[in-house]
């Protein structure tokens, strides 16, 4: 027999016996088990897999809660809250389900934001990043459709203000519109075909997660001082050391997790959506999830409605070319005196744009609104390709061991100030 | 240590923004807060008040309001959360005073027969219209998850402003301020938005008389009718915070012991 016998470290001659012609093992062994990570990883280098374990959760109680569920105009409403009376813990899975896919999203934007404090884009994990991105969108379009599921007064409005949005497409915008939801305006045909996307997207997502996670190994995780593994004194294996560092992160998240859906299961949803869609009727708000609300204040906030979609999706967009509007060589924002401000700016930008959101366009909320989306836009093509050229970087350790060895290098206050001025 | 208390704080006020963010704003002002018996962590249904508030819905906004996600088992030992107290044969007896349409029969018509346990409650009005036709144009909303979808602020946080606000409105008809003018067929409400409700004031003092013998004043009525309908929402609710409160003890210890397996494997390291 030719071929490389199994590299497996085993006992077991059955198992060696099926890693010989099936490599799943060794596969397990190479890419979790030996795994080189570099051994400065910190705890906001959790939220990768807290990702991976999330989608494992929604999947899991989804396809159970499609087994209840009915997607029919006249009895969606109905059959969720059936699911959640008559089936065996029914309403603990829907309250997973529910209050997964906000805690889904919080886990993602940290892992974002994580990659944009510590330069995860830069050269060479350009790609690692934008598959990042297009799992962000086909994650709002999977959180989008499976909010109009269940057929409240908020799935069914907000759903008419989102799709609505095609409109403003110059000459076809109507048609488009007409197609997207197989008729003039919500009904059984849209709830159909929602239904059936929102089980698609997520193995879809499953996916590109896959490609994200074989982008990542080719050049492996970045670090929080940015520098390169230069040797295997800078890496430890992913087993034991990574592996318990993520499930003591995973107990803290489930513990929180579980604070929500057990004690205020309700809290992140709007009560609205306990009340069954009236197409005669519009509730006196419309709120999107408070996920999405950032970029509604986006939309809003620009008086043209063409002009304002193309805002709300370019906000996204404008992440795909994050990697080259970033002009400076240094990743981890513990040598860059200035972005290291910079970023928090952004961070509180994207606050205030959340907050916005979720008030009524008056007043002081339409002049912050507007504000704090010309910021937005203003750090990624302005503010970051100067900034990269004017800074002064402050000066990188030697290597990750060297750094970790001699413990306060990482961030040394005094020099900081020194390069500042 | 220190970095991961940074952690635990930015994903705290990303929570919290995302719960200021989840609620709105209205006019009518917020409706006091109530001493609910379902209140807080270990909270549990008054199973007294269950019955009374069972018996207001039934003998008066059963009238007109119907509880379609409700079947009279629920309220039996079978049901969710182990019903509202009620015995197998209560519950025959309450479902068999009820008149339900069933068929069609093999004459291929539809009768009318006594209700069972394992019915829907049975709704007031055949459907929507003539509901709307009774009512002045305004049809009186289904019960059922009432209380789920009222309320907003803090209340909300514990699932009680949605019974803050409707023991508010029970209790919020009153003569309108003066130069209000109320439209006629409208009722004053301070709680309502615009104040001006088609709900006529439904329960005052002694509108039932309890078969427990509790004195019948009207914030009693109001108080045990909406135990009633937030268990109704919700029946599973105490179910929910027994297994939560186990979940989260199971996920402190194991969250413990893995810290000090992370920090024993980790210490070689340094």
């Amino acid at each position: 027999m030719s071929g490389t016998p199994s590299t497996v470290r085993t006992n077991s001659r059955l198992i060696r016996w099926i890693d010989t012609r099936l490599p799943l093992f060794s596969f397990a062994q190479d890419s979790v088990l030996d795994y080189p990570e570099p051994r400065n990883l910190s705890y906001w280098w959790n939220f990768g897999s807290l990702a991976g374990i999330m989608l494992l959760i929604m999947i899991g109680t989804g396809v159970f809660l499609a087994m209840q569920y009915t997607p029919n105009t006249d009895l969606a409403f109905d059959s969720v809250e059936r699911l959640m009376r008559d089936v065996n813990y029914g309403w603990l899975l829907r309250y997973i389900h529910m209050n997964g896919a906000s805690f889904f999203f919080i886990i993602v934007y940290i892992h974002i934001f994580r990659g944009v404090y510590f330069g995860s884009y830069k050269e060479p994990r350009e790609l690692l990043w934008m598959l990042g991105v297009v799992i962000l969108l086909l994650m709002m379009a999977t959180a989008f459709f499976g909010y109009v599921l269940p057929w409240g007064q908020m799935s069914y409005w907000g759903a008419t203000v989102i799709t609505n949005l095609f409109t403003a497409i110059p000459v076809v915008g109507n048609p488009i519109h007409t197609w997207l939801l197989g008729g003039f305006s919500l009904g059984n045909p849209t709830l159909n075909r929602f239904f059936s996307l929102h089980y698609l997207l997520p193995f879809i997502i499953v996916g590109v997660v896959g490609l994200h996670l074989i982008a990542l190994r080719q050049h492996g995780s970045n670090n929080p001082l940015g520098i390169a593994v230069k040797g295997p004194q800078d890496e430890i294996p992913f087993h034991p050391y990574y592996t318990l560092k993520d499930m003591f992160g995973l107990g803290v998240f489930l513990i929180i997790f579980a604070i929500f859906i057990f004690e205020m299961p309700n809290v992140l949803g709007d009560p609205a959506n306990y009340i069954q869609a009236n197409p005669l009727q519009t509730p006196s708000e419309i709120v999107p999830e408070w996920y999405l609300l950032p970029f509604y204040a986006i939309l809003r906030s620009i008086p043209d409605k063409l002009i304002g979609v193309l805002a709300m999706f370019g906000a996204i967009f404008v992440l795909f070319l994050l990697p080259w509007l970033d002009t400076s060589r240094v990743r981890s924002s513990y040598f860059r005196p200035i972005y290291k401000w910079v970023f928090w700016l952004l961070v509180i930008d994207v606050f205030a744009l959340g907050t916005v959101g979720a008030h009524r366009p008056e007043g002081a909320y339409i002049v912050i609104g507007r504000i704090a989306t010309f910021y937005y836009f203003f750090h990624f093509i302005i503010l970051l390709p100067l900034i990269g050229w004017f800074e002064r970087p402050l000066p990188l350790p030697e290597s990750i061991s060297a750094a970790v060895t001699k413990k306060s290098v990482a961030v040394p206050a005094a020099t900081e100030r020194r390069a500042v001025s | 240590m220190k970095r991961l208390v940074t952690i635990a704080a930015v994903s705290g006020a990303v929570l919290m923004a995302a719960a200021s963010g989840a609620w709105a704003q209205e006019e009518p002002p917020d409706a006091p807060h109530q001493n609910w018996s379902f209140a807080g962590v270990f909270g549990t249904f008054d199973r007294g008040a269950l019955q009374r508030g069972f018996q207001v819905y039934n003998e008066v906004c059963s009238n007109c309001h119907s509880m379609k996600l409700l079947h009279y088992r629920d309220l039996g030992p079978d049901g969710p959360g182990g019903g509202i107290g009620f015995s197998v044969a209560e519950v025959a007896a309450i479902a068999a005073q009820k008149q339900v349409e069933d068929g069609p029969n093999d004459q291929g018509e539809m009768f009318r027969r006594p209700g069972k346990a394992q019915d829907a409650f049975v709704s007031p009005f055949p459907n929507e219209q003539a509901a709307r036709a009774a009512n002045g144009g305004a049809a009186p909303p289904d019960l059922s998850v009432m209380v789920k979808s009222r309320g907003k602020g803090l209340e909300y946080l514990w699932g009680e402003g949605g019974p803050d606000y409707v023991f508010g409105i029970l209790n919020g008809f009153e003569n309108p301020p003066a130069g209000v003018k109320v439209t006629e067929g409208k009722y004053y409400n301070t709680y309502f938005a615009g104040h001006q409700i088609s709900m006529p004031p439904p329960l005052a003092d002694n509108t039932v008389k309890f078969q427990d013998n509790t004195k019948a004043a009207l914030p009693q009525e109001a108080h045990d009718v909406v135990t009633f309908l937030t268990w109704a929402a919700e029946p599973y609710m105490e179910e929910r915070k027994e297994t939560g409160a186990k979940t989260i003890l199971f996920l402190l210890a194991m969250t413990g012991v893995l810290y000090g397996a992370k920090r024993k494997v980790w210490k070689n390291l340094h």
